[in-house]
């Protein structure tokens, strides 16, 4: 049985690091700016959300409708479909796919659902190398660390960072930071590959159920390429991935890049509805778990996501310590109520990554109720016991205090004392992880009650005297 | 499909029968008129531009001078429209990796989004996929006429619903992964050239 990943003590080490953690902070700050500005430009924001979150729902309820739909459209298209239960089962298709034609690299896209299968350790075994064509996933690849962030897979890393590993890997210049550089040094070293590769492989924003299409945002053009320079094309897409029509589509289009960067969309939105003559496409429809999160009643609503990291970029928890702290494939706030469903025990601990602001929940395109979701988490937690016991202790303190008025009253009113008094360890202890590596504000000199006490009351009182 | 496919698929299907919640209606999805920009050409350049698109609004009466005035090292160029020769056609590529040998590719899109700066091609257009994506450059010929709003009009184009690949392109290939600063070229195309000009058959919409 795994142990649970402790995402404060991992987050330790990206803290002690002053120059990562702030730079990683003002970044995804910049783009909840940035979304916050794009979503302000169009009227009808907030209508999309809704319309995208209904569109969802109707969807999910009637998935195994629109699965079989889907099916037998990209069947009559010219695609093969296959179905996945699980990350094994997945893996072993495209391993079987690629085996048969005796095909040693595949060229691959970005697809946080390859990551969750594992499926690139599970190929490199059977000796396919498998070519990471997104710049951020192939920087993660490099380095050997599995993606920070679901949009920006390598964000945490500064140019400094990817100028030194790609003089280790491809003997780039390690003092050229310039970014277009960088960018140049990847684009010349995947090049070889897309031209070489006989297999292509993307994963799916969107799978349109009317039509038998996969929809695929990029920036880079490496799904394109991916896709369309071999004669072989493998599609993975999780089965809650499916919209309706291609008129819905249009709803999810125009949140998507919004909601991630803050642009209006992203420079390649591919449709790929079938194979051209002389070549092949296959599209695996993966389960993995997702059946079972659908008959979550409290959970399901997690299979909305549609991956666009808005939430990660607002959540002052994961800026301020970093993805790969989470210890898992989805990180953040999506993360947090996602993960639980896949393994309850190794992520317990990570519904406690949070200060439950709310705010994941106001940016969230398809209008998820992340911080309920994370909040009913701990509740499960609690309920299966799941829980260390200084956190449970905690938790026990804050829930008296809190349930209690006076109690209240008199611990916020010795705060301000207490933090002139206090040494360092208490404030800082373990019974408050967060409280590390942060700087706890000054206590206000006089509390809320006080000084309604003191003003409103007196106000209150002269008004009516 | 084989008895382990069956079995998975029926797994599946089944599992998400018993798991999906009772059903819920599917919206009706408006089109979003109210905030159309009144000069569609403008608001499609103003869009692209963001993208580091580049529009030429002008005149240009002759292609091949306009081609080697901006790109004058560029040897192989692919024309992947009629009423130009160019150095290549796309059916001369036997494999589609070939396409890697082109400096410039022109091309005609049928369709281009004033919300997005977004331009459509398709396998019709293009018909070969990846000089689109291997070419170092891009020139795309628009007939302003068929400029549309939105993302919601655009979709509405034929080719999403009959032809095998289809790509909204907007702008040259970019990355923001390193810094969060987006930098031009990625992968693909290293720029793109939008050129407003009158279908051949003007007047008759293709789409």
């Amino acid at each position: 049985m795994s142990r649970p990943v402790d995402q404060a003590k991992n987050a330790e080490k990206f803290l002690a690091d002053t120059v990562h953690e702030q730079r990683l902070d003002k970044l995804l700050w910049a783009m909840r700016m940035r979304r916050d500005a794009a979503a302000r430009q169009v009227p009808e924001w907030e209508d999309l959300r809704s319309l995208a979150s209904a569109i969802k729902e109707h969807t999910l309820s009637n998935l195994s409708d629109y699965l079989i739909q889907f099916e037998a459209r990209a069947t009559a298209n010219g695609v093969t479909v296959h179905w996945a239960r699980d990350a094994h089962e997945h893996n072993q298709i495209v391993y079987d796919l690629l085996a048969e034609q005796g095909m040693n690299l595949l060229v691959k896209s970005k697809s946080m659902l390859t990551e969750e299968c594992e499926m690139r350790p599970f190929l490199e075994r059977r000796g396919i190398r498998v070519t990471e064509t997104d710049l951020g996933e192939r920087i993660q690849q490099l380095d050997d660390q599995p993606p920070g962030h679901i949009v920006g897979p390598a964000i945490h890393k500064t140019n400094k960072d990817v100028a030194v590993l790609f003089s280790e890997k491809y003997g780039s210049d390690p003092n050229n930071e310039d970014t277009a550089y960088l960018a140049g040094v990847m684009r010349e070293n995947t090049r070889p590959d897309f031209l070489t590769a006989r297999a292509g492989m993307t994963g799916a924003n969107f799978v349109v159920a009317e039509t038998g299409a996969i929809v695929v945002a990029t920036n880079e053009g490496n799904a394109d390429l991916s896709a369309n320079t071999p004669r072989l094309h493998i599609c993975s897409v999780g089965i809650e991935k499916v919209i309706p029509t291609t008129e819905s589509l249009a709803v999810f289009i125009r949140l998507l890049a919004r909601s991630a960067t803050g642009d209006t969309i992203t420079q390649y939105t591919s449709m790929f509805r079938g194979p051209r003559k002389g070549a092949a496409m296959h599209v695996i429809l993966v389960d993995n778990g997702r059946s079972a999160r659908l008959g979550m009643k409290r959970f399901w609503h997690s299979l909305k996501c549609i991956r666009c990291a808005a939430c990660m970029n607002t959540c002052p928890v994961y800026r301020r310590s970093g993805g790969l702290s989470y210890g898992s494939t989805y990180m953040g706030p999506i993360g947090i109520i996602m993960m639980p469903t896949f393994e309850i025990r190794k992520y317990s601990e990570l519904p406690f990554s949070s200060t439950l602001n709310g705010s994941c929940s106001n940016v969230c395109p398809v209008k998820i109720d992340i911080h309920e979701q994370i909040y009913g988490w701990r509740e499960v937690m609690e309920e299966n016991d799941q829980i260390q016991v200084v956190k449970k202790e905690a938790m026990r303190v804050a829930d008296k205090v809190l349930s209690h008025p006076a109690l209240y009253q008199i611990a916020t009113a010795t705060l301000s004392t207490a933090l002139e008094v206090l040494p360092h360890f208490a404030i800082y202890s373990r019974l408050n992880a967060w409280g590390k590596h942060r700087d706890v504000p000054d206590a206000a000199r006089e509390t809320f009650h006080e000084w309604y006490s003191t003003h409103r009351l007196r106000a209150n009182e002269e008004v009516r005297s | 499909m084989n008895s382990m496919q069956v079995l998975s698929r029926n797994t599946i299907l089944g599992a998400v029968r018993a798991s999906q919640p009772a059903a819920q209606p599917m919206p009706t999805i408006p089109h979003f008129h109210t905030n159309k920009p009144a000069d569609l050409a403008a608001a499609f350049c103003a869009s692209i531009a963001r993208m580091a698109g580049v529009v030429v609004t002008e005149d240009v009466p002759d292609l091949d001078s306009f081609l080697r005035a901006k790109f004058p090292n560029a040897k192989v160029i692919c024309s992947a429209i009629p009423e130009f020769a160019g150095t290549i056609k796309p059916a001369s590529f036997n494999d589609w990796s070939e396409a890697s040998t082109i400096d410039v590719c022109i091309l005609r899109s049928p369709m281009a989004v004033a919300e997005t700066g977004s331009i459509l091609l398709s396998d019709m257009e293009l018909q070969v996929n990846t000089i689109a994506f291997l070419a170092h450059d891009l020139v795309v010929l628009l007939d302003a006429q068929q400029i549309v709003s939105n993302i919601h009009d655009a979709y509405e184009h034929p080719h999403f619903k009959q032809r095998q690949y289809s790509v909204l392109m907007t702008g040259p290939s970019g990355s923001g992964d390193i810094g969060g600063v987006v930098v031009h070229p990625a992968q693909a195309a290293k720029t793109l050239t939008v050129l407003l000009s009158p279908a051949p058959n003007a007047g008759k919409r293709t789409g």
